[in-house]
C-alpha cells in the first residue's frame, strides 16, 4: 500500500485508480493486508468475549462464589505477652515524679522537658479557662468551635515566634500529618530524612506524593538526591515546572536525639528552589536562647523556614498542635487541613494551659540554660559505656540509649533493654523504652531506651539517674554474657 | 431563660431537672409515655424493612426550577470572579489576599490556581458566616464575639462587644457543655491531681489510671468486651482503619463518610469501593459482584471485607439502616465498622446509640467507634469491640503507639459524663436529659415541617438539615437569624452536592421550650422573607391535644 499512496501523493481519490493500484501491487502485499484486517477483528472481537467471560458470571454462580468465600478473622491473634497489653499504669504525675504501677520514681521517661506538667500555674489557668468555657468545644473551628480562646493563642504564638500566622490543632499527631497533604499533592516530590517520625510518616503517605529519602541528617546525601532531580527536570522542563518540591524534616530528631543542620538547609532550599517544612516537636521550647527552636539555636530567619509544626504535647505539657508560617503558608490550612477542618477543636483550657507555660519561660529566663546543662551532664555520665552506645546531640534532651552490637533480632534486643527498665523502677528511675510499630516503619530505628531530660531535676537526682543506668546497664550485659 | 443568662450554663449548679427547667415534654402519640421506642416486631406485622414502625426519613427532591437557578447562580459567581481577576491582574481590583513571599517567586506556586480562586472570590464574600467566634461555653445559649470587616471580608477585626444567642449549632447533644456543676468540679480536682497533659503515648508512660477506668466503662456502656480510648476522634479514625485493613482487603464504604473514615482508608493501602448513601440495594449488589470477582486484576479472593457506616450523618440527618446492614454483613461474611460520632448518646432510650435504637445486638457490630467530643461535651474517641479486637488495637495502632494519650481533665470531663448517662452519679439527669433531646428532636422537626421548610433526614435525628438552595439565600438566611439572636451553621458546595446548600441544625437536650420556640419564630420570619419554605407537602400542624402533655 506504501507505493499505492506515493502513487496517488496528493492528487484526489480516484476509485478507478485505487482498484488498478490494487491490481498492480504485488500479491504477497495483499495476502499481508488481509491477514493485518483480519487479525485487527479477531483483536476487537476477542477482547470483547473475554470481557463477556468476567462480566457474565451467572446468578447461581455468583451466589455459589458467595457461599464459598471464606473471609480472614477481623485481626489475627496477638502475643499475649506483648507490653502493650500489660501496659504501665500511672495514678500520680508530677513535675519529674511518676508513679508507676504503684512504685514511684524519678521521671526520664515522658517529654515533660521544662517540668510544665505539674506546675500548679499552667493548672489553675486551666481550671480558670474551663469555668468560663468548660471542656470540650462541641465543633470543629468553622461551626462555632472557635474561641477567643484559640484566636488569642494562635496570636500570641505568632508573636512570640516572628511569624505572620499560627495555626492550632487539637492533637499534636495530627497537626504534621494534616499539614503535609494540604500542600503536598500526587504530582508533587518530597525529599524526606531517613529518620523522621511516624507522623510525619503519615503526612506523606497520605500526600501520594513521589518520595526520596536521603541517609538521616546528611546534608551531602540530600544535596545529591537534589542535583539528581535538577538534572531530570532539565529533561522534562514542563514537569517541572508544576512538580512542586519539599524537604521534611525534624528540627530535633526524636528517634535519633540529633539536631538537623538547618543553614545548610536553607542554603539548599534557596539554591534548588525547594520548600521546607520542618516539625520542631521536640526542640520547640527547649533548643534557642529563649526556647524558640533549632531556628535560634543555629541563628538563622525563621521565616526562611516554609512552614515549622510543634506538638503541645512534649516541653508545653499539654495537648494539641500548631504550625507556624507566613498568612499565605499558614492559612490554606484553615479550609484544606483535614485534623484542622474536620475536627472538634482544642478543649480551651488546654490551650490556656500552654499559654501559661510560654508566660512562665519569659519570665524564667534561665530555664532553657538550666535543661541545657541537665543534658549534657547527663551525655557526658552516660556515654562511653561499655557495651552500649548513646546516640544523640550533647545538647538534646532526647538521647537513647543503643546496644553496641546488635544481636540481629529486633525484637530480643529491644526485650533485653526492658530489662533495664523494669530493673530501674524498682531503684527509683522510670524509664521507657521507645516503642515502634516494626512492620510500619520506612526505615525502624535500632531499640534503645530513650531518656528524655527535665529541667526540674536536681543534682542528686541527676547523679542517681546515671548511676542507676550504669550499674543496671552493665549488670544486665554481665547476666547476659554468664547467660551464654 | 433568664434564669440561665446569670452563669452562662443551662443546667446552673447542681442537678436540674429538665422538666422543671420549663422545657414541655412533648410526645407525638406513637411513643410510649416514658420514652421508650417500640421495636417489637411481632406487635406490628407491617414493620418496616428496618425493623422499626416507626422508622421514617425523608428527603424532598428539589424542584427543576430552584435547581437551575442554583445551578446559574454558581455559574455567575465565577463569572464575576474571572472578570475580578482580570481586573486584578490589569491592577485595577485590589487583591488583599496575602501573597507569597517575594524570595519565592521562582519557586513552583504552593497550591493550585483553583483553591485560591474559590477561597479568593466565593468563599471570602459569604466568609463571615464560619469561624464565628464564642466567648464562653458552645450551650444553649452563647456569646458570639461580634466582628466587623473594613476591606469586605478579606480580614475581620472584633469590634469588643459579644451577642447572647440561642445555639443551635454546636454539637451538644445531651447539654454536658457545662463550666459548673458536679462534672466540673471533678474535672478541676483530677486537673489538679494529674495536671493537663500526659506527654507520652499509651504504650510507653501515657496510661493513667483515671484512663483505664474510662475504658472498662465505655465497654460496659457499649455492651462490649473491652474498649480503648483515644486524644482525638478524627485521628481513632484515621490512625486506627490502617492498622485493622490492608492490602488485599476491601473496604466498602457509604458515599457520605467522613472525612477522618475516608483518611483512614486511604492510609490503610485497601481496595475501596463507595455504595450509595445508606442505601441497601447498592451496599447488596456490590458487595455481591465484588465477592464474586475477588480482587482486582488477580481475582484472588478478598482476604477480608469491612463495611463502614455512620450511626447519624452529620450533613445529612439520616440514620444508618442498621438492621438491613447486620443483615446484609452477616449473609456476605463481611465485618462492621460503625462510626457513632453522632449518634452515642443521642440515640436510644437510654443514649446507647443507634444498636440500642434499633434494639439490636451489639455484639453484631464489630468495630464501635464513636467520639466524645459531641454528646460528652470533651474530646477524643473510642473504639470497642471483642476482646481480640482491642487488644489487637492496643499493640497495633498507630495512635497507641505513637500519639499522646488524652490529658486528665478531658477523660474525667467523659467519664463523669458518661456515670450520669449511666445513672451511675445516684440521679436521673442522665435519663431526663436523654429524654429530652427525643423530645426536643421531635418537636422542632416536626414544627419546621408545618413552616414548610425542606427538612432533611430522619425524625429522630437531633441533626436537622433544612435546604437553603441557593448559596445567596444561605449565607442571608445564617446572617438573618444571627443578627436576631439565633447561631446557625450553614453547609454548601464542597461539602454537600453543589445544589443543596443548607442550614445544618443540631439540637440539644440542654435547649428549653422557650428557646426553641425563639429559634422556631425565628427561622419562620426569615425564611419568609427569604423565600425558604421550599416543600410543597408541608405537614398539617399538630392539634393541640397532641401538642401538650
Ligand atoms: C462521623 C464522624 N467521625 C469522626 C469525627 C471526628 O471527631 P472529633 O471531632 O472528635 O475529632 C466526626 C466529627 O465531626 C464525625 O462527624
Amino acid at each position: 500500500m506504501a507505493d499505492a499512496i506515493m502513487k496517488f501523493g496528493v492528487e484526489p481519490w480516484n476509485f478507478a485508480e485505487l482498484v488498478e493500484a490494487f491490481k498492480q501491487a504485488p500479491l504477497y502485499h495483499l495476502a499481508f493486508e488481509v491477514i493485518l484486517v483480519v487479525f485487527i477483528i479477531r483483536l476487537i472481537f476477542s477482547k470483547s468475549y473475554s470481557i463477556e467471560s468476567t462480566v457474565k458470571l451467572t446468578e447461581a454462580e455468583r451466589e455459589q462464589l458467595v457461599q464459598e468465600w471464606e473471609p480472614e478473622p477481623l485481626v489475627p491473634p496477638v502475643d499475649p505477652n506483648h507490653p502493650a497489653l500489660h501496659y504501665k499504669v500511672i495514678t500520680k504525675q508530677g513535675n519529674n515524679k511518676l508513679v508507676v504501677d504503684g512504685k514511684e520514681g524519678i521521671n526520664v521517661g515522658t517529654f515533660n522537658f521544662l517540668g510544665m506538667l505539674g506546675r500548679k500555674e499552667t493548672e489553675d489557668a486551666a481550671i480558670q479557662t474551663m469555668r468560663k468555657y468548660g471542656v470540650g468545644t462541641c465543633g470543629p473551628r468553622g461551626f462555632f468551635g472557635t474561641m477567643d480562646v484559640h484566636l488569642n493563642f494562635e496570636e500570641k504564638m505568632a508573636k512570640h515566634m516572628g511569624v505572620e500566622e499560627a495555626i492550632l490543632y487539637s492533637y499534636g499527631f495530627s497537626t504534621i500529618a494534616s499539614a503535609i497533604p494540604a500542600y503536598a499533592k500526587k504530582g508533587d516530590l518530597v525529599f524526606c530524612d531517613e529518620g523522621v517520625s511516624f507522623a510525619i510518616q503519615m503526612g506523606l503517605l497520605a500526600s501520594r506524593s513521589k518520595l526520596k529519602f536521603f541517609k538521616h541528617n546528611n546534608m551531602a546525601d540530600l544535596e545529591r538526591l537534589l542535583q539528581e532531580q535538577a538534572v531530570e527536570d532539565k529533561k522534562n522542563p514542563k514537569k517541572a515546572k508544576v512538580m512542586r518540591k519539599f524537604i521534611v524534616v525534624e528540627g530535633l530528631y526524636v528517634n535519633h536525639g540529633t539536631i538537623v543542620d538547618v543553614e545548610k538547609l536553607i542554603e539548599l532550599k534557596y539554591k534548588y528552589k525547594v520548600r521546607v517544612f520542618m516539625d520542631e516537636s521536640m526542640s520547640f521550647f527547649v533548643l534557642g536562647k529563649t526556647g524558640r527552636g533549632v531556628t535560634e539555636h543555629a541563628g538563622v530567619d525563621i521565616t526562611d523556614i516554609d512552614l515549622i509544626s510543634v506538638s503541645m504535647e512534649a516541653a508545653l505539657g499539654t495537648m494539641g498542635g500548631f504550625c507556624l508560617g507566613t498568612r499565605y503558608v499558614v492559612d490554606h490550612q484553615r479550609l484544606s487541613g483535614l485534623g484542622y477542618c474536620f475536627s472538634a477543636s482544642l478543649p480551651p483550657m488546654l490551650a490556656s494551659a500552654a499559654s501559661m507555660a510560654v508566660d512562665i519561660t519569659q519570665k524564667e529566663t534561665d530555664i532553657f540554660q538550666k535543661l541545657r546543662s541537665n543534658n549534657e551532664f547527663i551525655h557526658v555520665q552516660l556515654s562511653g559505656l561499655p557495651g552500649y552506645r548513646l546516640d544523640g546531640d550533647p545538647i538534646s534532651p532526647i538521647k537513647h540509649l543503643r546496644l553496641e552490637e546488635t544481636s540481629g533480632d529486633w525484637q530480643k534486643d529491644q526485650a533485653f533493654l526492658e530489662k533495664i527498665v523494669v530493673r530501674a523502677l524498682d531503684e527509683g528511675v522510670v524509664l521507657t523504652v521507645a516503642r515502634y510499630l516494626e512492620e510500619e516503619e520506612a526505615f525502624l530505628p535500632p531499640p534503645s531506651i530513650r531518656i528524655a531530660v527535665n529541667v526540674t531535676l536536681t543534682e542528686d537526682q541527676l547523679t542517681k539517674i546515671t548511676s542507676v543506668i550504669r550499674i543496671l546497664a552493665a549488670a544486665v550485659l554481665r547476666e547476659k554474657s554468664e547467660g551464654e | 431563660m433568664a434564669l440561665h443568662r446569670r452563669n452562662g450554663t443551662p443546667f446552673g449548679k447542681g442537678n436540674h431537672d429538665l422538666r422543671q427547667n420549663g422545657s414541655v415534654a412533648y410526645t407525638n402519640g406513637h411513643h410510649k409515655s416514658n420514652g421508650t421506642v417500640l421495636t417489637d416486631e411481632t406487635a406490628h406485622p407491617k414493620a418496616s424493612k428496618v425493623g422499626k414502625k416507626d422508622f421514617s426519613e425523608s428527603f424532598e427532591e428539589v424542584e427543576l426550577l430552584t435547581a437551575l437557578v442554583t445551578y446559574m447562580s454558581y455559574i455567575i459567581l465565577a463569572l464575576v470572579g474571572y472578570c475580578r481577576d482580570i481586573l486584578m491582574r490589569l491592577g485595577i481590583d485590589k487583591d488583599k489576599a496575602a501573597q507569597e513571599s517575594p524570595k519565592l517567586k521562582a519557586f513552583t506556586p504552593l497550591y493550585q490556581d483553583f483553591d485560591s480562586f474559590f477561597t479568593r472570590h466565593m468563599y471570602r464574600k459569604v466568609r463571615d458566616n464560619w469561624n464565628v467566634p464564642i466567648a464562653g461555653l458552645p450551650g444553649a445559649e452563647s456569646d458570639l464575639l461580634e466582628r466587623y470587616s473594613d476591606d469586605n471580608f478579606w480580614s475581620f477585626k472584633l469590634t469588643g462587644t459579644t451577642r447572647k444567642v440561642i445555639n443551635i449549632g454546636s454539637y451538644n447533644y445531651l447539654g454536658f457543655a457545662e463550666n459548673h456543676g458536679p462534672r466540673s468540679d471533678a474535672v478541676v480536682a483530677s486537673t489538679q491531681y494529674y495536671g493537663n497533659g500526659v506527654c507520652s503515648s499509651r504504650q510507653e508512660l501515657g496510661t493513667l489510671a483515671l484512663t483505664v477506668e474510662l475504658e472498662k466503662l465505655v465497654a460496659e456502656f457499649l455492651g462490649q468486651e473491652d474498649a480503648i480510648t483515644f486524644g482525638m476522634g478524627f485521628a481513632t479514625n484515621s490512625l486506627n482503619i490502617p492498622s485493622i485493613m490492608g492490602r488485599g482487603c476491601l473496604i466498602v464504604s457509604d458515599r457520605l463518610n467522613h472525612a477522618s473514615l475516608v483518611l483512614g482508608v486511604r492510609l490503610s493501602g485497601a481496595t475501596v469501593k463507595v455504595f450509595e448513601h445508606n442505601n441497601m440495594e447498592s451496599l447488596e449488589k456490590l458487595l455481591k459482584m465484588a465477592i464474586a470477582e475477588g480482587q482486582p486484576r488477580t481475582h484472588r479472593p478478598w482476604k477480608k471485607i469491612l463495611i463502614i457506616v455512620e450511626g447519624i450523618y452529620s450533613m445529612e440527618g439520616s440514620i444508618v439502616k442498621l438492621p438491613e446492614v447486620i443483615a446484609i454483613k452477616k449473609k456476605y461474611k463481611c465485618y462492621l465498622y460503625l462510626d457513632e460520632a453522632h449518634s452515642i448518646g443521642a440515640l436510644g432510650p437510654t443514649g446507647r446509640g443507634v444498636v440500642e435504637y434499633f434494639g439490636l445486638d451489639y455484639r453484631d457490630v464489630d468495630v464501635m467507634m464513636g467520639t466524645f467530643t459531641k454528646s460528652f461535651g470533651g474530646s477524643g474517641g473510642y473504639i470497642a469491640g471483642s476482646k481480640e479486637l482491642v487488644d489487637y488495637i492496643r499493640v497495633n495502632s498507630h495512635s497507641a503507639t505513637y500519639a499522646s494519650s488524652t490529658s486528665a481533665p478531658v477523660v474525667e470531663q467523659v467519664l463523669s459524663t458518661l456515670k450520669t448517662i449511666m445513672g451511675r452519679d445516684g440521679t436521673t439527669v442522665g435519663q431526663d436529659r436523654v429524654e429530652a433531646l427525643k423530645r426536643n428532636t421531635q418537636y422542632f422537626r416536626r414544627r419546621l415541617r408545618e413552616m414548610g421548610f425542606v427538612v432533611y433526614g430522619n425524625d429522630d435525628s437531633p441533626v436537622v438539615p433544612v435546604l437553603m438552595y441557593l448559596p445567596a439565600k444561605m449565607t442571608c438566611f445564617a446572617r438573618e437569624c444571627r443578627k436576631r439572636g439565633l447561631a446557625v451553621v450553614i453547609v454548601g458546595f464542597p461539602a454537600t452536592p453543589i445544589i443543596e446548600g443548607r442550614a445544618r441544625i443540631c439540637l440539644s437536650a440542654a435547649h428549653t421550650r422557650q428557646m426553641l420556640d425563639e429559634a422556631l419564630k425565628i427561622m419562620d420570619e426569615v425564611g419568609e422573607e427569604l423565600g425558604v419554605k421550599y416543600s410543597r407537602h408541608p405537614l398539617p400542624p399538630l392539634t393541640d391535644k397532641s401538642k401538650m402533655e
